[in-house]
């Protein structure tokens, strides 16, 4: 078997350019003059704000952190479609809501407080989301309910080290998250319809078995910046095992608990969204199939990125946790 | 003295609407697959393309059945004859819809495709409601209609059926915001309700044949 250990010095793949911004990379600088010539307009004329959307959008801040050691082959879902094409009804239920709603969401300050059974319960402000613990890079296939799929480089760090520190009770069997509620500023909470019936905060949760495996991550960044709001800044939850929609976004409580958590969406549909959520090609969504996805890559309409759905989304080193349970029954 | 409402639709104000039709109908449908080959359609061109086709095709039923009420109702019976230039146009962007959902969605699985078909209630009620429109596409010139004579009508009442079927298709295809597709089903249910003596003659008389044909 041929293991290939690349040179610290080899280009990472978020370090490369993508082919289609290469070929264009005139025309981005020409856009570039024109970004620079109607921002010296506009701070001249109060009329310009009359013909769009003025809003500021949001500033991301450059991350410090360990790049991914894994040499990943498949290709990065490009920056711009990562944080335009998002699902998150907070901010209305179209994809490309978040990204129009969001860019004036306050991260800020920010609490985040871990709780319930444990013996060292604490809370985490803005700063420390990114100084607390180490950050890491990690290259992550996203398998969206909807049968789309991307593959993000994530920054943040394991969910274990969180759970960790705050020293679990022995009776404590499940975590439950909880994604900030505030009407004001997110729209989707307040009109029911905006926000597609999901009844707000929306919550999530997980074995804490599951929570504790290494490969469940909280990030806190993409594509070597914080997160966008639209991909839940300033933390969320990623868990490449299972379907996007476990992945909650914008966390203000994680809390360790005896009983396992009611969820947003099996709450809604029990008969279509389960607890576990685990990518199970076998086992269909009641309207659609599960059996492949479309990669989003933008590669053009024509190419072919229908790809066969993997068990566990890939990750097959999860399959011991649910040793003898059907998963059929538990979807 | 010149008629004070001079608004009367005349057939040479016709060939004016005719332009219009065209132009409103195929301008957004050019540009949107401009944007979607070259990749300025969002996230994922394929779900917009989807959305907007179908969303569309769907616009384009509603108001093919909304001429034959506002030409009654603003007494200009002349607009009767845009009736078939809409219909036609929203089997145009049905087959736009259906044909994005092969080519770019499914990526010609074939095997997927009749197995989505089989399997899932809201592909099958568009898959219906897709073929009535195309056997009224292919029956809609003069020459069908004389060759139909009476059948013809009765072909072209399945219409009120697929739209129907349409609307259904839209609501069972969401995740859950449902509102959009229930003002779409409310706007169906208002167009088939003003059509209700007819509607009820269809079905007495279907009604009958059946009896006819148990005796």
């Amino acid at each position: 078997m041929l293991i290939k250990v690349p040179k610290t010095s080899a280009a990472k793949e978020n370090q490369i350019t993508d082919e289609s911004v290469y070929h264009r990379r005139r025309d981005i600088i020409k856009s570039m003059g024109f970004v620079g010539a109607s921002s010296l307009l506009s701070s001249t004329s109060a009329q310009a704000s009359f013909f769009g959307n003025d809003d500021k959008p949001f500033k991301t801040q450059a991350l410090d952190y360990a790049p991914d050691a894994k040499q990943v082959s498949t290709k990065l879902t490009p920056e711009e479609k990562i944080i335009t094409h998002n699902n998150f009804y907070e901010f209305g239920t179209g994809k490309s809501d978040p990204v129009e709603n969001a860019q004036q969401f306050k991260v800020n300050p920010w609490l985040l407080s871990v709780e319930g059974l444990a013996e060292n319960p604490f809370s985490l402000d803005y700063d420390d989301l990114f100084k607390q613990f180490p950050l890491e890079e990690r290259i992550y296939r996203l398998r969206c309910v909807e049968a789309w799929s991307m593959v993000v480089p994530w920054i943040g760090f394991s969910l274990a080290a969180l759970i960790k520190k705050a020293k679990p009770l022995s009776s404590a069997k499940y975590v439950a998250f909880e994604t900030l509620y505030d009407p004001k500023q997110m729209p989707g909470q307040k009109n029911r319809f905006a926000g597609g019936g999901i009844d707000y905060p929306y919550v999530e949760g997980l074995r804490i078995d599951e929570a504790v495996h290494p490969l469940t991550l909280l990030s806190v960044g993409l594509y070597g910046k914080t997160l966008p709001p639209q991909n839940g800044a300033p933390i969320r939850l990623v868990v490449p095992w299972k379907y996007g929609f476990k992945s909650i976004k914008s966390i203000t409580r994680i809390r360790l608990t005896d009983k396992r958590p009611p969820t947003s969406w099996n709450r809604l549909a029990p008969n279509e969204y389960g607890f576990y959520a685990n990518v199970n090609p076998s086992v269909d969504h009641p309207r659609w199939s599960q059996a492949s996805e479309r990669r989003i890559s933008g590669a053009s309409l024509f190419s072919r990125n229908r790809i066969d759905t993997q068990m566990f989304n890939g990750y097959e080193e999860v399959a011991p946790l649910y040793d003898g349970m059907n998963l059929r029954k538990n979807f | 003295m010149p008629n004070t409402f001079a608004l009367k639709l005349k057939p040479n104000h016709l060939f004016w609407v005719k332009l219009i039709i065209h132009v409103a109908a195929l301008a957004p449908l050019c540009l949107t697959f401009y944007q979607a080959f070259t990749d300025n359609l969002g996230g994922d061109p394929v779900t917009a393309l989807l959305h907007f086709t179908g969303l569309g095709a769907f616009k384009l039923l509603l108001l093919s059945l909304l001429v034959t009420p506002l030409a009654r109702v603003l007494k200009q019976g002349l607009l009767i004859r845009v009736r078939r230039l809409i219909g036609l146009y929203s089997f145009t962007y049905a087959f736009a819809h259906f044909a994005s959902y092969i080519l770019f969605d499914l990526q010609l699985d074939w095997s997927l495709l009749l197995s989505e078909i089989i399997k899932r209630p809201y592909i099958t009620v568009g898959l219906i409601a897709w073929l009535i429109l195309l056997a009224l596409t292919l029956t809609s010139t003069k020459k069908a209609q004389r060759y139909l004579g009476k059948k013809w009508q009765s072909l072209h009442n399945w219409v009120y059926l697929a739209v129907m079927l349409v609307s259904v298709h839209f609501l069972w295809s969401v995740k859950s915001a449902i509102l959009e597709p229930l003002i779409y089903m409310l706007i169906t249910l208002l167009l088939l309700l003003y059509r209700r003596d007819k509607l009820k003659r269809i079905f007495k008389k279907r009604l009958n044949n059946t009896q006819k044909i148990q005796k």
